[in-house]
């Protein structure tokens, strides 16, 4: 089922419908109130809120945690068991319908003024209400704004659909009013990090369990963990995975479904706070009084809004043959276990194919191509040109199975005049000449380094649309890099060379573990239909018409491989001998400054440390 | 026929009066024909020739002879559930073709023969007597005999007629390099009694059948010696007639053999008194290639390293025959009462049964069926005789749907047998049924509980009608710890729609299960399934993998391997798994040491 196709070419789409047309023709406040009837699972036995929390408090699990605590800590169980209580108070969603017909409402007018239209595939909607039926089911949406959960939210209430209840950062409790508001739709709150603390563990993840176990409501979180401030997928984790898998692992549910859901904004509300907290500016804390500031995002287009609704992934058939499920017959299943190292590689590989889903489904905006192109031109680029390579690259692009919105029956020249207009703030159009830059009023007195920052954040907000379709173009820009440097044109050189950058590359892009003979032949299969290269049996030569295409695609990964040549310069030249993990990044940013985001820092530096380049040194 | 109830402790009306009283000892006293058993039997099916089930011109089913309680009756509502459930049709029908003459010549071993004549052993390489003695009960069996298609058959059959016989016949066949495979009531159900087909030397079938006397009682130490080839309802009767009873009631007693029991691990119904077969054994003699294997007293219960009878048992006559059993007998119970409880769910019976366990209180019998297997209970309801009946039933049925409320969709009927003295046996039940109210269960009466235990009896008759119409069905058992016992039963039977469906049976099948025992640390639970395989090219194929899917997934809910059925050869492949590698080296290296020629050569188990 995960086995994404080897021609991704040739994969069906389903066909989107414009969700807010309908809002635009008729009363929200009517359509807030409306009758809502959701299609329920099948072995659903409705239950209280506070039904809910007393079986995760009097759970097997979880007493045996209060008892195992108390005896760790000399407290008496009962002190255990009423802080246990208090942290599933602060954990708990109350939902309740009428917070969410208020959303409904407010969101409704909220997105009328901020999207031009919200596609939904309908297809994806109607598999899901059939996939609520039968197992509980496990939303899995791709994260790269607040609006994703809402959104989520929204939908399913307009379809029918359950309402889920939605894991969410301990940040938004810190909204005064917003994280109750939250809280009565579903939303329930764990902290950001728990680490050791095994009596929380125990009741997040009961709780998680106990839902899922009863098909109380289909459970939404975030495989990324976070937002992806970069607009490319994170590497997911596996925490919360593992916790919706284990009611299959142990038997006690039939089958789970994980629904991934990608949604894509042609322009992200929050592109430029992104851009500013990769370059060290920190993110504004939530607060309401902050969301009532942020007001001024109402009065600007975003234009489309795509969301894709997956095709269900049973749990069942991606275990078979993989977890074997007897090695929990020795242990009563409410002793806490960690998983084991077969089971762990599992959740991984799992993790990853899931966002690898996300990632194909994700629909890519003209602009994604023509923000690459800018981005490869720093001096600018002619509106000729720039047309004429956008429709060399669209091409490209779509022989590479790249999930593209682009309308039917349009000029080229048109479509990209609309999306530079959409755009307008991160680029100049004069005589025509397109440029990136900073178009907001420039202040009188900048200083030199404010320039640079101003300018580095239009860079990289700018890249974060590029980094949009970086995983249709990554496999084969691995390929071309490899080529260039490998100087051989044997294919075991290529592939070593390859492996290599994949290796190095592994924390930047989500390139599943264990796939790299799959990924090197799929790179090869693509550029060879495109007649980019020919593949012999131990040779691969590239073709003379190859050379424009091979040459964008070196230039795909060229700032990827600047700026881990930054950072490896600065970890030889500059540093002593104890550096501290914290001043890294500001050290290296002052190191060498432009457009070098947090973000490529860490993740170089992470490939750095499991390539055993660097060492950790604990102090 | 029904059940009386005598208080006279010595003079009880067994409650099996229903089986056919004394169609045995006739034959015995007509003087002893070898092949009796295949003659009232049928040799393609279940039971006896003379009891089946079939739909009549009118379309009703009716249950034919005279030797159940069902027999000659009428079932009005079977034929609905049939074709609803399975989305058969009366039309579509299926026959069984006959062709005996498909049997291959007998590959004979003359020289074993000849010393078998002269030794005085009965033989016979008849084809008939070759052909009933080849198979068991597993589905893939019957079909293929349905068919007509007939495989490997043992070469010739042989009755030894007590111990010695036997110690010659294995000596002779130890000398002579022939494969011995014993055969008890060939009810077996795990492809025990399938002739190995990589199997070159004659295959001698070893019938026990006329090992079959009590040959002594000892009301002393209540102990009867007894050969173990006898058919269980035989030793229950001739038990019962000096007063006495052992108590071991497995669902196939009226065929199965003592012997059987033991080579297997059987367990019995009412194994919540009187135990299963390993607790009812004093004492076993077995023929092994190396000699005769047995303990030198009666003790009790002894500490003298690893109990040797655990080798025996279980070991599905991989190691030699059990030629005599020395059993514990009890006193008749001077009175016994059905029961039944309903439930408005499946969940809150097992929690009952659970609690039963907990207390330690539970009857002779207690089981509990899911919904699916209560409504095919319903519709093995005979026709009602008068109208006060139908009204009466009516009335029973609203209130239990209308005014407690139960769902028909899911509510389940646990049933019950209480033995013991009268007034014991009344205090008993009203604990039991004081545990069911706390779980919501509605006493449901006796006669609800005594129709379930009689459909233990015909359900095995009923797989035969539906071969006749295109449905094939089997079943097949597990034992569970009792917090995976709702987990187990849910995600096999899931399993089992869901298997169907992937490989095309055109039509849900039937996927039910009850639980029908109970134990300190869990339960016993045990499945049916049966499906329409019109439209499929391999109907068995199917059945085989389906069924293969859900002991997988019985496996992976905590389930075991089996808990009376045995391995044989169609669950051989999860023994490793199941006791270990080293497990498996144990038994093997007990079989390398017994039985080096392979002469027991069945290939079960190891």
């Amino acid at each position: 089922i995960l086995s994404y196709p080897r021609h991704p070419v040739l994969k069906k789409r389903d066909d989107f419908e414009d969700v807010l047309e309908e809002r635009r023709r008729s009363s929200d406040l009517r359509y807030a109130l409306r009758c809502y009837t959701p299609t329920l699972y099948k072995g659903l036995v409705p239950c209280k809120v506070s039904v809910l929390k007393s079986i995760v408090l009097q759970s097997d699990h979880l007493q045996c945690v209060i008892k195992q605590v108390s005896s760790e800590s000399g407290d008496s169980t009962e002190c255990v068991a009423e802080e246990a209580s208090l942290i599933l108070d602060e954990m708990a969603h109350r939902m309740q319908l009428s917070t969410v017909r208020f959303f409904v409402f407010t969101l409704s007018k909220a997105f009328k003024r901020l999207f031009r239209s919200v596609c939904v595939n309908e297809e994806g909607i109607q598999r899901l209400q059939q996939a609520v039926q039968e197992h509980p089911v496990v939303l899995l949406p791709s994260h790269r704004s607040y609006m994703d959960f809402l959104m989520m939210s929204y939908l399913l209430y307009m379809f029918d659909l359950p309402l889920p209840v939605i894991a969410a950062g301990m940040d938004f409790m810190s909204m005064k009013f917003i994280g109750e508001m939250l809280r009565m739709s579903g939303a329930f709150f764990i902290r950001r990090s728990f680490g050791g603390d095994k009596l929380y563990w125990a009741v997040f993840s009961e709780y998680v369990k106990t839902m899922l176990r009863k098909g109380y409501a289909p459970i939404e979180f975030f495989l990324e963990g976070t937002r992806s401030r970069t607009c490319k997928s994170l590497t997911p984790k596996t925490g919360l995975l593992n916790i919706v898998m284990e009611p299959f692992f142990k038997g006690e549910l039939f089958d789970v479904s994980l629904v991934p859901v990608s949604i894509s904004y042609e322009r992200v509300l929050e592109e430029s706070l992104y851009a500013r907290e990769l370059l060290g500016v920190p993110k504004p804390k939530e607060s309401t009084s902050g969301l009532l500031k942020a007001r001024r995002v109402l009065s600007e287009d975003y234009g489309s809004m795509h969301v894709y609704f997956g095709h269900p992934v049973s749990v069942r058939s991606l275990a078979e043959g993989k977890i074997k499920r007897s090695q929990y017959n020795l242990l009563p299943r409410y002793i806490p276990q960690k998983p084991s190292v077969d089971t762990h590689e599992f959740l991984n590989d799992a993790a990853f194919r899931l966002v690898r889903i996300q990632e194909e489904n994700m629909v890519l905006k003209p602009w994604v191509l023509i923000a690459t192109l800018l981005l490869q031109n720093p001096d600018g680029m002619d509106l000729s040109s720039l047309t004429e390579q956008t429709d060399w690259l669209r091409h490209l692009a779509l022989a590479f199975g790249a999930f593209l919105d682009w309308p039917d029956h349009e000029a080229c020249s048109e479509v990209i005049s609309c999306s530079l207009a959409l755009h307008r703030r991160l680029l100049s159009v004069s005589a025509g000449h397109v440029q990136l830059s900073v178009t907001d009023a420039p202040q009188v007195e900048t200083t030199p380094e404010e320039a640079v920052f101003q300018r580095a954040v239009v860079v990289l907000s700018c890249a974060s649309y590029r980094n949009q379709i970086l995983h249709v173009f990554l496999r084969p820009a691995l390929l071309a890099v490899a080529m260039q440097s490998a100087n051989s044109s044997r294919k075991d050189d290529i592939y070593n060379c390859f492996n290599f950058l994949r290796n190095m590359f592994s924390n930047e892009f989500i390139l599943c573990p264990g796939d790299s003979v799959q990924d090197f032949e799929e790179a090869c299969y693509l550029l060879m239909k495109r007649g980019v290269l020919q593949v012999l049996e131990h040779e691969i030569v590239m073709s003379a018409s190859g050379q424009s295409t091979l040459a964008f695609l070196c230039s795909v990964l060229d700032p990827f491989l600047q700026g881990y040549q930054v950072v490896c310069r600065y970890l030889c030249e500059e540093t002593n001998e104890n550096l501290t993990e914290k001043e890294f990044i500001p050290a290296v940013r002052s190191f060498c400054f432009v457009s070098l985001s947090s973000d490529l820092q860490k993740n170089a530096l992470a490939a750095l440390l499991r390539l055993k380049a660097v060492r950790k040194v604990k102090v | 026929m029904s059940i009386c109830y005598h208080t006279d402790p010595m003079k009880v009306v067994y409650h099996l009066i229903y089986f056919a009283i004394g169609c045995y000892e006739t034959a015995y006293k007509l003087g002893l024909s070898l092949s009796f058993r295949q003659e009232i039997m049928k040799w393609n099916g279940w039971g006896y020739s003379d009891s089946r089930f079939l739909f009549n011109k009118k379309g009703q089913a009716e249950f034919t002879g005279k030797r159940y309680r069902l027999s000659g009756l009428i079932l009005p509502s079977l034929k609905d559930w049939f074709e609803g459930t399975f989305g058969a049709n009366l039309q579509h029908k299926s026959p069984p073709t006959v062709n005996l003459s498909a049997v291959a010549p007998p590959n004979l071993n003359e020289p074993f023969i000849e010393d078998l004549k002269a030794a005085g052993v009965a033989a016979s390489h008849d084809p008939e007597d070759r052909v009933f003695r080849a198979h068991g009960h597993c589905l893939h069996e019957i079909f293929a005999l349905r068919e007509g298609r007939i495989g490997r058959v043992p070469d010739m059959v042989v009755w030894p007629s007590c111990h010695s016989d036997v110690e010659k016949i294995v000596e002779l066949a130890c000398k002579h390099n022939v494969c011995l495979i014993p055969y008890g009531g060939g009810t077996s159900v795990s492809s025990a009694l399938e002739c190995p087909h990589e199997e070159t030397r004659s295959i001698v079938s070893l019938d026990t059948s006329q090992m079959n006397r009590i040959l002594w009682i000892d009301e002393k130490n209540l102990t009867a010696h007894v050969e173990a080839g006898i058919i269980g309802q035989d030793l229950e009767r001739q038990l019962n007639e000096h007063g006495y009873c052992t108590g071991h009631e497995p669902d196939s007693m009226e065929f199965s053999s003592l012997g059987g029991w033991v080579a297997t691990r059987a367990s019995g119904m009412k194994k919540n008194i009187y135990g299963n077969i390993e607790d009812l054994v004093v004492h076993i003699k077995m023929v092994t290639p190396r000699g005769v294997i047995e303990k030198s007293c009666l003790g009790p219960r002894m500490s003298t390293g690893p109990d040797i009878h655990h080798f025996i048992l279980g070991s599905e006559g991989t190691l030699g025959v059990v030629t005599e059993v020395t059993m514990k007998i009890r006193p008749i119970p001077e009175y016994q009462k059905y029961g039944s409880v309903v439930f408005p769910n499946f969940q809150q019976g097992v929690a009952c049964l659970r609690e039963v366990a907990r207390q330690r209180c539970a009857p002779a019998s207690i089981r509990l069926m899911d919904n699916e297997q209560f409504q095919f209970g319903h519709a093995l309801k005979p026709q009602v005789s008068s109208i006060f009946t139908s009204f009466l039933d009516g009335l029973k049925k609203f209130y239990i749907t209308k005014f407690k409320g139960f769902d028909p969709h899911h509510l389940c009927v646990a049933t019950l047998l209480f033995e013991g003295d009268r007034g014991k046996v009344l205090q008993h039940e009203k604990q039991v049924y004081d545990i069911a109210a706390k779980f919501g269960g509605l006493a449901a009466g006796e006669d609800n509980g005594q129709r379930g235990y009689m459909l233990t009896f015909v359900i095995a008759y009923l797989r035969d009608l539906g071969m006749d119409y295109y449905v094939i069905g089997e079943s097949f058992e597990t034992s569970v710890p009792w917090d995976r016992v709702l987990d187990l039963c849910r995600n096999v039977k899931e399993r089992i729609v869901r298997e169907c469906k992937e490989r095309g049976v055109q039509f849900p099948p039937l996927s039910t299960c009850r639980v029908t025992q109970t134990y300190d640390a869990g339960a016993c639970v045990y499945f049916y399934f049966a499906f329409n395989y019109r439209g499929l090219s391999d109907p068995v194929h199917v059945y085989e993998q389906v069924e293969h899917a859900a002991r997988e997934e019985i496996l992976a809910n905590g389930g075991s391997l089996s808990h009376h059925h045995g391995v044989g050869k169609l669950r051989k492949e999860w023994m490793k798994e199941s006791v270990s590698g080293v497990g498996l080296g144990m038994l093997k290296s007990v079989k390398e040491y017994v039985d080096p020629q392979n002469i027991f050569g069945n290939r079960n188990l190891l």
